[in-house]
């Protein structure tokens, strides 16, 4: 039996208006508030993992598609709510005891799931106005988690990231009016459908380029991403944790992958300009991140970098598909740029984890002033060190895989200096974690940090169950059992491309 | 034609948002783009000389297909307007959300420009 | 803020509930006349602006409790989702409109004539009007109880 795909927004969303009221009934209140966040994550966890392999849509309140919001559950989205609920599973246990520094606990898990809610939402939505709906609620949400501490930092952040976030929102608004304009349609499936008897026009061009540009700012390409440096190290650690790891990812490249590929349509500009959108990407975030003394800005700006990888990946495939027509090379690279995505969900939340464990310890952030905590932070120390490993690419580790397939697509496809591109900015990522290892936890111990004890529990425990993810990831391109339920499905859909429509219209009986 | 004017309002919006120096400004900036698009989706629906998108009484008295072709044919698209009512729930949000930020933040600085509030930078 | 003049409060104290019955009305109406929850719940806010306009944020405070407005508002979207899941139970499929027509039978354009709709425009309406106040109160006392992220709840229409 299917599971009814609402209950992937409405459950979050229900606890998250019950934790209040839970929360403001005293300690009592407070700790079964807690528990119940945790509950709740977990269950998404369960509900996402039962639902690989499956594919369905769901036409809310029996209201037959187009007339009718419908959700749709594909392989690339059940591989985007996997993400999320691995993510946010671990930021939740992470957040229970990190998050005693902070007053109004239950207000924190309620925005929290209000994120988490809207993020399922968007991956779900197979309604282009419903998707924005959905993109508004997580980035309210996360703006007010950015702004969480109310300190002078943390404001600047947060107003900086909203003004950018809600322009984006406005522009995408501005596409989907223009789309809906020039169709006639909401519904993703029949606005493709449209746009393939009909063929583009300016305005439908102008639409696209809006929507390039706003899921691009939410994505933070280089050219937009001035928000992400300063929002990502502001907010709490299990925050930063998910809006580097999945929040950027679900609301950015997924929403823009959708658009592109399934509802408007590869063409070869499109294809060139995300093409040179990631590159820039991958350089710039690369090189400014090595100049940074600030451990979470370091990881910040890699993130620009690594996203620009996972750009990269599904905008080559779909050059390599107009262009050459080759669809095993296409699925090659599109293959390497979504598993590339769930590796860095799972590591570089792991890395704004350590550097929570890393600032609760020690009270900064400061590269500089810290060195040696080896021996203070054992654990913290080798779980980071197997994430860096594996951002870096060092063989056993997962992102060595993601990795490797997109340069092994790249030189197939003939796109020599693609190749010579990932190696190199490789080669920049191992510089900048090369450097966190040596200031934070090589050389000698300052005197003041010679009491610090690390936080065990289930702080811990969350960054142990993402390390042990790190690790065996790999199995899910060496397996091909593992490789057929989670990676392909999702690979099929962006390389049906326009197919899309047809498929939705027919399993919804039209 | 209208169209335009509703980009050129959309474009002072943005212009207001990117190169004014108050908060405060800025803020009044995006409401501005925001309501340019509302604009824009409600002028999507109108057809000159339509009426509201209203059942009425008579309208279901006559449940002949000429009555409800005519009332069909002569309202306007409903759809826009209940887009832009979900759109403005969505700005009210956001915009009491950066009003606090503002107001927080000026407690902290004492300012509301952006060019004095500088802690972050890189 | 002692609040405004005799004047003000004693013309206040007499249509505060004319605003307040007006916000009702939109808001049970909402499924037969322009208007419904999102509107009358700012109408029912509204009222309470003003109380707290002519009377001072001092009033408010002492009078009105602003936990119990919180947890309205939570309570508002939480029945809000609840009608939806009940629509999943009874109805097969979320926001089924389940009370349609079969158990509450009525003629079209009378009050008793939608099913959920009614009951939705009114959880809409509790929600949105607890919670634009509290926007309201805490954006004018932030100095001394402002809490951030009390009130970026979606409401959906």
């Amino acid at each position: 039996m299917n599971i009814p795909l609402p209950l992937f927004v409405v459950i979050p969303l229900i606890v998250a208006f019950l934790l209040p009221i839970i929360g403001s009934l005293g300690g009592k209140g407070k700790s079964a508030s807690t528990l119940l966040a945790n509950i709740t994550v977990l269950v998404l966890l369960a509900l996402s993992i039962l639902s690989l392999g499956k594919s369905d849509v769901y036409q809310v309140g029996k209201w037959t598609i187009p007339l009718g919001i419908n959700l749709v559950l594909d392989g690339l989205s059940v591989l985007m709510l996997v993400a999320v609920s691995v993510v946010s599973f671990a930021a939740m246990l992470f957040s229970v005891k990190y998050m005693e520094q902070y007053t109004a606990k239950p207000k924190y898990l309620s925005l929290f799931l209000l994120m988490v809610a809207g993020m399922n939402g968007v991956v779900l939505s197979g309604d282009i106005f419903n998707l924005f709906v959905f993109l508004e609620v997580a980035s309210i949400a996360s703006y007010a988690l950015v702004g969480f501490g109310c300190e002078h930092e943390e404001l600047e952040a947060s107003f900086k990231y909203m003004v950018l976030g809600e322009i984006a929102s406005i522009f995408v608004l501005f596409g989907v009016a223009l789309v809906y304009g020039n169709t006639g349609m909401l519904n993703m499936a029949y606005i493709s459908k449209s746009i393939q008897q009909n063929g583009m026009n300016p305005g439908l061009t102008f639409a696209l380029g809006l929507f390039i540009a706003g899921f691009g700012l939410k994505a933070a390409l280089v050219p937009f991403h001035a928000w992400l440096p300063d929002a990502h190290p502001s907010a709490p650690a299990p925050i930063s944790a998910m809006l580097s790891g999945v929040l950027i990812k679900t609301l950015g490249v997924y929403a823009l992958a959708r658009i592109i590929f399934n509802v408007f349509g590869l063409s070869l500009p499109v294809a060139w300009i995300l093409l040179a959108l990631a590159m820039l990407s991958m350089t710039v975030g690369a090189f400014l991140a090595i100049g940074q003394r600030d451990i979470k800005r370091l990881m910040a700006y890699s993130s620009i970098s690594q996203v620009g990888y996972i750009v990269l990946g599904i905008a080559l495939g779909g050059l390599i598909m107009v262009k050459q027509q080759n669809i095993v090379l296409a699925s090659l690279a599109i293959l390497g740029g979504l598993f590339h995505l769930l590796n860095h969900s799972v590591y570089k939340s792991l890395l704004f984890l350590t550097s929570g464990s890393i600032e609760s310890a020690t009270g900064t952030r400061d590269m500089k002033k810290m060195g040696g905590l080896t021996q203070r932070l054992p654990l913290t120390r080798a779980t980071c060190t197997i994430a860096s490993a594996s951002i870096v690419g060092i063989p056993p580790f997962s992102g060595f895989w993601s990795k490797l397939i997109l340069v092994v697509a790249a030189v197939q496809a003939h796109f020599y200096w693609i190749a010579a591109l990932i190696v190199f900015v490789s080669l920049c990522t191992l510089i900048m974690y090369l450097k966190l290892q040596r200031y934070v936890f090589l050389g000698d111990l300052p005197e003041k940090f010679k009491k610090i004890k690390e936080h065990r529990g289930t702080m811990l425990a969350s960054m142990v169950f993402l390390a042990v993810l790190c690790v065996f990831m790999g199995l899910l391109v060496i397996s091909p059992t593992l490789k057929a339920i989670v990676l392909d499905p999702a690979v099929r859909v962006l390389i049906g491309g326009l197919r899309y429509s047809k498929n939705i219209i027919t399993i919804s009986g039209m | 034609m209208l169209y335009a004017l509703c980009f050129l309002l959309f474009m002072i919006g943005l212009y207001c948002a990117v190169v004014k120096k108050n908060m405060v400004k800025i803020v009044i900036g995006i409401v501005i783009m925001e309501y340019a698009v509302n604009l824009f989706l409600i002028m999507l629906g109108y057809r000159t000389g339509g009426q509201a998108p209203i059942v009425g009484q008579k309208d279901i008295a006559a449940t002949g297909t000429e009555l409800t072709n005519a009332f069909i044919n002569s309202s306007v698209d409903p759809l826009p307007q209940a887009l832009v009512l979900t759109a403005i729930v969505i700005s009210l949000g956001s915009l009491a959300l950066m009003i606090s930020i503002c107001i927080r933040t000026y407690e902290k600085y004492g300012t509301f420009d952006i060019t004095e509030i500088r802690r972050l930078k890189g | 803020m002692k609040g405004m003049t005799v004047i003000v409060k004693t013309i206040t104290s007499w249509v505060k509930i004319l605003i307040f019955l007006f916000g009702i009305y939109i808001i049970l109406f909402g499924h037969l006349t322009p208007g419904g929850g999102f509107a009358g719940g700012v109408i029912l806010a509204s009222s309470y602006i003003l109380i707290m306009l002519a009377y001072g944020r001092d009033f408010v405070e002492e009078n009105l409790s602003l936990p119990a407005a919180s947890r309205i508002d939570c309570l508002g979207a939480f029945s809000f989702a609840m009608i939806a899941i009940l629509g999943l139970v009874f109805g097969g499929s979320f926001f089924v409109n389940f009370l349609f027509q079969k158990y509450l039978p009525g003629q079209p354009l009378n009050l008793v004539s939608a099913g959920t709709i009614p009951l939705s425009n009114i959880a809409i309406g509790l929600k949105v009007g607890a919670s634009l106040f509290l926007v309201i109160v805490s954006l004018s006392i932030c100095c001394k109880d402002f809490r951030p992220g009390t009130s970026v709840n979606k409401k959906k229409e």
